[in-house]
């Protein structure tokens, strides 16, 4: 900067300090052109792929806005400028695709997905026939997941209950790092232990409860981690509050711990389980897949909403009907799995844990 | 706030946290039936997390030796997969190659958009924007697997077939990117789609890493007159290296093993192909799913040792990762 004030000496020396700058609009006005350009090069070029000329256009954007810059503002500045570009442009391929998603299941699914859809089952249906419905994978998906959350929230919340308000020593560590290493396993290697153990080893069947102990397991770590977050959250003095009372510690926990924290671990239970709802992998293996209602998950296949999905998909060699279905039982879980996660949300802002300070 | 508990609760001023006294009044002097019965349960689920944990590694490893020592081709290096054949003849060659060079891919493509994201939220976003953005991101991390291969295959899928033209077209003398012109269900889509499933999860943890960078060191390279990128350079980057090295771990690992996505989206053969474009090799997982309909009780314990493959390599991907946060801690912890 300095030699920036030796090199212009005149008058006004405010307003060298801070160099030449590119106007604010530049910015706006590169990026129209680039656009702009971008679509000229890909229609003369004769590029069929959008995608191509978002590219061009983002690549022209970089290289003016640098050169400018370079020019006008020096080089750190456009470096500067540079690294704003990239992170912006970076943000935008990202959400290009996501939109995409969002936009593609929510226009495609919303053509077949109706009253009907939703209570009826396949029944004897074709996979390539128009009709049919999901209710047979709505049920089952509410059963899975339902089974999975009765097995795996108590001891999820035992266990954090053990890391927080007892944990010490080598136990503790252990489970805390297993844990950990839990989060990470793929699904589909939860579905072959289950299917090692539930179906080749004991000799059961493929069922609803075989799928559901699988989900049990992904889901037993996300319990465990929220639930800790939020009992680490209890200030501590109403432990001791409670204790200094003569309150045993098994009732303090569960009359002052528990209840205090009740709106993150609700959270908590709530996020595992939309996790948990949207595992086809697992459910493949252990639930196998049935076109008709089948209620009771102890016995026999049943359907799945994600396996639906999947076997929509992949058994009707391309039937625009079964594609119609596959979109709108997409369509219908992630509605599911965005509300179970907006109202967790919600509760969370609604109960957070006043941390005392 | 330090006042209140200590006029409140004078006569045990020494002990800052109550957890040491309310611990050995639980260990020692358990007399309470109640006590007891809690303590029990609560240690037994933990216990019982362990147990399962060690379950899942020996019951896959059971029935994988029973099969493995049927088979007549050399687990690691066969490239054909003919498990339910008597005696079987399979090898998980293929598998790793293409688990292994699918997630590279994604993770080349995903690892430097995702820190753009993250720094976009935390450094560059207007503030107003910031929140809803963090917000959307989460929530996209909650789509299903399937979703995606749907969306994969019906969507991203037809309209790759110009990038992967033009890839052969300038490319294609390398020999990574030859394309005969079949449908755009290689390794390559493979990699593009999981880059889009691993964005969320990298982008969610190297933010929060960002959040953290010490204030005072960016404000005390903007004030010796450092642009923003060079703060970021010079301040937030080093900080959040680990963290960033970390959430490419944990996107790794969902990476390695995501099933539905691939199964859908790929089209899989048996061979080692060095473009990347053309249909060549499958994934561990993938090929789980796809075979299994069709598989014996050998052939799925076959799939069962594939699977435990799997299992390992996460299982040091993920320890890896979870190591490296650990020890992020400790430093954060000295800085903060």
């Amino acid at each position: 900067m300095s030699h920036a004030l030796n090199t212009q000496t005149p008058p006004p020396a405010p307003s060298t300090l801070r160099g030449a700058r590119l106007p604010k609009w530049a910015p706006y006005v590169i990026a129209a052109g680039s656009v702009a350009a971008g679509c000229g090069i890909g229609l003369a070029g004769g590029l069929d792929s959008r995608i191509q000329w978002g590219l061009i256009a983002s690549i022209l954007f970089l290289l003016v806005t640098y050169l400018l810059a370079a020019k006008v503002e020096g080089g750190r500045q456009a470096k500067d400028r540079m690294a704003t570009s990239v992170v912006w442009v970076a943000f935008l391929l990202a959400v290009i695709p996501l939109v995409s998603l969002i936009w593609e299941t929510v226009a495609r699914g919303i053509k077949v997905l109706d009253g009907y859809f939703l209570t009826h089952s396949m029944g004897v249906l074709a996979d390539t026939d128009v009709g049919g419905g999901i209710y047979h994978a709505l049920i089952g998906t509410l059963e899975q997941v339902g089974l999975a959350t009765l097995m795996a929230v108590p001891v999820g919340l035992l266990t954090a209950i053990y890391l927080v308000e007892y944990g010490r020593g080598k136990l503790a560590k252990a489970v805390t790092f297993f844990v950990d290493v839990m989060t990470g396993i793929p699904s589909i290697v939860a579905g072959l232990f289950i299917l090692s153990f539930w179906i080749l080893i004991l000799g059961q069947g493929y069922s609803g409860f075989a799928g559901a102990m699988a989900l049990a397991i992904l889901m037993m770590p996300v319990v465990v981690r929220s639930t800790e977050e939020m009992l680490k959250l209890v200030p501590n003095e109403l432990r001791e509050a409670s204790l200094a009372l003569g309150v045993p510690k098994w009732r303090t926990i569960l009359k002052v711990v528990l209840p205090t924290s009740l709106g993150g671990i609700t959270t908590g239970v709530m996020l595992a389980v939309a996790r948990i709802a949207g595992e086809t992998a697992p459910v493949l293996l252990l639930v196998w897949g049935n076109p008709l209602i089948n209620t009771n998950p102890f016995d026999g296949p049943q359907a799945s909403l994600p396996l639906y999905i999947y076997q929509q998909y992949a058994n009707s060699a391309g039937s625009p009907a079964a594609y119609d279905r596959a979109w709108a039982a997409a369509l219908t879980l992630i509605i599911l799995i965005m509300l179970l996660n907006l109202v967790a949300r919600g509760i969370a802002r609604w109960k957070a844990p006043k941390t005392g300070r | 706030m330090d006042i209140s508990p200590s006029t409140t609760a004078p006569p045990p001023p020494q002990d800052a946290q109550p957890k040491p006294i309310s611990h050995k009044a639980a260990a020692r002097g358990a007399t309470r039936p109640g006590d007891r019965v809690f303590l029990g349960l609560s240690r037994g689920s933990g216990i019982l997390l362990l147990l399962i944990m060690a379950a899942i590694a020996a019951f896959l490893t059971y029935r994988a030796s029973i099969v493995l020592s049927k088979n007549e081709g050399n687990f690691l290096t066969t490239f054909e997969w003919d498990a339910n054949a008597i005696p079987p003849y399979f090898g998980i060659a293929v598998l790793a190659f293409g688990t292994i060079v699918s997630s590279i891919i994604a993770m080349v493509i995903a690892v430097p958009i995702a820190v753009g994201i993250a720094l976009f939220i935390t450094h560059y976003a207007p503030r107003k924007l910031s929140g809803p953005i963090a917000y959307v991101v989460d929530l996209l991390a909650a789509v299903p697997s399937i979703v995606y291969g749907l969306w994969g295959a019906l969507f991203l899928v037809p309209h790759l077939t110009g990038l992967f033209s033009w890839l052969d077209q300038f490319f294609g003398w390398t020999g990574v990117f030859e394309w005969q012109g079949g449908a755009p269900r290689s390794l390559l889509t493979v990699g593009i789609l999981l880059a889009i499933m691993i964005l969320p999860i990298i982008t969610n943890v190297s933010r929060e890493v960002f959040r953290q960078a010490p204030q005072m060191h960016q404000e005390a390279a903007l004030a010796l007159g450092a642009t923003r990128w060079e703060v970021i350079r010079m301040s937030v980057l080093p900080f959040g290296r680990s963290g960033i090295i970390s959430a490419s771990m944990l996107g790794l690992g969902r990476a390695l093993g995501e099933t539905m996505a691939v199964a859908t989206v790929l089209s899989p053969s048996f061979l080692i192909n060095a473009s990347i474009l053309d249909p060549g090799g499958g994934t561990f997982a993938q090929n789980i799913a796809s075979k299994f309909s069709e598989a014996t009780e050998q052939g799925r314990d076959a799939l069962i040792a594939s699977g435990l493959v799997l299992f390992v390599i996460t299982l040091l991907v993920n320890g890896a990762a979870r190591a490296i946060i650990a020890r992020r801690k400790e430093y954060s912890g000295a800085n903060a």
